[in-house]
Order: structure tokens, then C-alpha cells, then sequence
């Protein structure tokens, strides 16, 4: 397995978010995270892409464990090997869309030539090159997203990270956000923990795990 | 699903021959379940009788002669009239799910598991739709996210059901 959960608990005061939560997921596996508000859905998300620590239990990525980490080997690793999808894109509003799309890969220290370039080819990839002068301001929605969605997977990451991507767009720009999603990082070969609530998204996973009380459920794997 | 006044629509554009009149509807319409030969024959010889299409030329071949057929006026204005009637709402309140969920309360059951289980089963078919859907051209888009809102709406019934089990069992049980 690329990345596993084992037996997360986290809480927040007298809130208890995780429960023995453990779930995995393979090289290039889409796996959708579903499960009511408060479930604990993006919590588990937060504790596999190393943004939050848990309490107790494990999240080991090639069989590195994340929290045996410096602050400074995590972040490496975020900007790296993991791309991150927000329900708001979370863009840089003063940059152009291209300039958006090569910023991990200037943080990382390529020429902005180069960053540039394969930025462009991204945009292109997800039907978008006309978006490129633009600012995020100046963009739709659906727009955004797959200007969010070319930044995630721009440095090759081997894990992608989405919280709700399609949970500010209407039906039809959700679906071609989705499509243009998962055929891209398919291509690249990039696997994808996609939380969401919406079962229509969830559908263009490879299989789902509902969190339920703080546990991770794979309900086909008892069906 | 009504057949004739499909039939007569596809008439409506062009006059055909019965064959050419199942291929055109299996295209179209068909999906998985294309029309048996059988339906294609009685649907045309109903419409014939009621004076809603018309033999508009016979073709002598090897086997039966192979009909030509047209629409009538009178068929045209029976297309115009069911596509101007709205359909009828389906309200669903007959639902084997409900059925099932009140029968395992009743009996002591574990529900719960009866509600994963086809939890499970209907994104099963909604991954298998979606699939075909983006694979698909728009025709297959429409019929496809057709389907998959009628299976997310049951999906949320069973959340909604899920999440008041303890509720409902009480009542049940009563």
C-alpha cells in the first residue's frame, strides 16, 4: 500500500473526531471518503496528508511513518509527493492562473521558464489555456477548480489530496471538474483521497469508505 | 415507456422500414434492453389499425416483402399531444427498500447491515454508470446522469433512514 491509516484517534477539546479509523490506499487507487458532517471525514484526510498530528496510531506513506518526521521532512513531502484539491480553490488571488499552476514548482526551485511551461501544458491537459493570463478573480468557479486541480498535479504528485473539490459548483460544472480530475490524474498515475458527501462524485472513485463515529467502514468489502 | 409513440415520432422524421424502425429505436432509446422482434411487428400493425401510420410502399425481397411505413395526420397529431402531456410524477411510496427495513426492524434484524449492504450496491452501479458516462457520447450522458440521479436520491433516503434507525424502531416495534 502507497498510504495507510492505522488505527487514527484525534480529538479536538472534548470532541473526539477519530476512533480507531485505519484505511489505505494503492498506487494510483481513487478512493472516495464519504460520510455524514462531523463524521470525522476531514480530519482523517488532514492526519494521511500530514497536516494535523494524531493523538495516537499511525499514517505511514511508503512505509514512512509521518509523525517519526521532522516539521521540515513533512513539508518536503507535502510540496512534493502530495497535491492538495479544496472545495475553494485557495489560489493566489495577485497571481495569473499560470502563475498559480507553477508556483510549486518555483517553491521547489525550477526556472520559471521551465515552471511555466509545464504549467501551460497542465492548463491544456484540463481545457483551461485560455484562463492563463487571467487572475483567479476573473475566473468561474469551475474554472478555478481545474486551475486548483493543475497545481495539485503539476509536480507529478503521487497522492492527491481533495476536500469537497466540487462543493461551491453546480451540477454540470461539478462533472466536468470531476472528469477532467480523475482522467488527469489517472494519466499521471497519481492516486486520489477525494472527500466528499456527494455519492454522484463519489461514483468516479475506484471504491469508497464511509466514515462513521470516528471509524473508517469499507461497507463492499462486508457486502 | 410508451413504444408507439416513440415509433411514431421516428416516423414523424422519415418514413422507414420495420427493421430500420427497431435499429433507429435501439439506438436511441434501447439502451441495454434493444426491442424484440415480435413488439416491433404487433407495436406496428396497433398503430396501423388505429389509422396512425400508413404502408407507404411494399418492397418484394427474399422472405416477406418488406413494408415501407409513414405517419398520418392522425399519428402526428397523437405525438403532438403526448408530448404535450406532462408525465405523471412517480411518487414511489410502494418502496421494497422501506418494505425491507421496516420487516428487519419488526423481526429483530440488524437493519443497519441491510442498509450498508445496498449502500454499497447502488455506488457499485453508480462507479459501473459514471464509467459508461464518461466514456460515452452525450446521448450516453443524459441517459447515464438520469440513472445516477434517481440512484443518489435513493442513497440519500438511505443516509436520512440510517442516521433516524433508532427512531423508526421505536415506532416499529411501537
Amino acid at each position: 500500500m502507497m498510504l495507510s491509516a492505522v488505527e487514527l484517534t484525534k480529538s479536538f477539546g472534548s470532541t473526539q473526531a477519530l476512533s480507531g479509523a485505519s484505511m489505505s490506499i494503492a498506487a494510483g487507487e481513487i478512493v472516495a471518503v464519504m460520510g455524514p458532517s462531523g463524521s470525522g471525514k476531514s480530519t482523517l484526510l488532514h492526519c494521511l496528508a500530514g497536516i494535523i498530528r494524531p493523538d495516537a496510531g499511525q499514517v505511514l506513506y511508503r512505509d514512512q511513518e509521518l509523525s517519526a518526521m521532522s516539521d521540515g521532512q513533512r513539508s518536503a513531502l507535502r510540496r512534493g509527493e502530495f497535491g492538495f484539491v479544496f472545495q475553494f480553490g485557495q489560489l493566489v488571488p495577485e497571481l495569473t492562473c499560470l502563475e498559480n499552476v507553477a508556483l510549486p514548482l518555483r517553491l521547489d526551485g525550477h526556472r520559471r521558464k521551465d515552471a511555466q511551461r509545464r504549467a501551460a501544458e497542465w492548463l491544456d491537459r484540463l481545457e483551461i489555456t485560455d484562463v492563463a493570463g487571467k487572475r483567479p478573480g476573473e475566473v468561474s468557479g469551475g474554472q478555478g477548480q481545474r486551475v486548483a486541480v493543475a497545481r495539485a498535479l503539476v509536480t507529478g504528485a503521487r497522492v492527491v489530496f481533495a476536500d469537497e473539490p466540487t462543493g461551491a459548483l453546480d451540477s454540470l460544472n461539478g462533472e466536468r471538474v470531476m472528469r477532467l480530475f480523475t482522467d488527469a490524474a489517472r494519466t499521471s498515475g497519481a492516486a486520489v483521497v477525494l472527500v466528499t458527501h456527494e455519492a454522484r462524485v463519489a461514483a468516479y472513485a475506484d471504491r469508497e469508505i464511509v466514515v462513521r463515529d470516528g471509524k473508517a467502514l469499507d461497507l463492499a468489502r462486508h457486502a | 415507456m410508451s413504444i408507439g409513440q416513440a415509433f411514431l415520432g421516428l416516423l414523424e422524421s422519415q418514413p422507414r422500414h420495420g427493421y430500420d424502425l427497431k435499429r433507429a429505436y435501439d439506438e436511441r432509446f434501447g439502451s441495454d434492453r434493444p426491442l424484440a422482434y415480435g413488439q416491433v411487428y404487433s407495436t406496428l400493425s396497433r398503430l396501423l389499425k388505429h389509422g396512425l401510420v400508413t404502408v407507404d410502399g411494399v418492397e418484394p425481397g427474399e422472405g416477406p416483402d418488406r413494408k415501407r411505413y409513414a405517419i398520418t395526420p392522425a399519428g402526428v397529431a397523437d405525438v403532438e399531444q403526448w408530448l404535450q402531456q406532462p408525465e405523471k410524477p412517480e411518487p414511489y411510496l410502494q418502496n421494497t427498500l422501506y418494505t425491507k427495513v421496516v420487516l428487519a426492524l419488526l423481526t429483530g434484524r440488524p437493519a443497519a447491515e441491510l442498509l450498508d449492504t445496498q449502500r454499497a450496491e447502488h455506488l457499485r452501479l453508480m462507479r459501473e454508470l459514471t464509467r459508461r458516462k464518461t466514456g460515452g457520447d452525450l446521448a450516453d450522458q443524459l441517459i447515464c446522469d438520469h440513472a445516477l440521479f434517481h440512484l443518489e436520491a435513493d442513497l440519500r433516503w438511505l443516509e436520512l433512514t440510517a442516521a433516524r434507525l433508532t427512531e423508526l424502531a421505536g415506532k416499529v416495534r411501537g
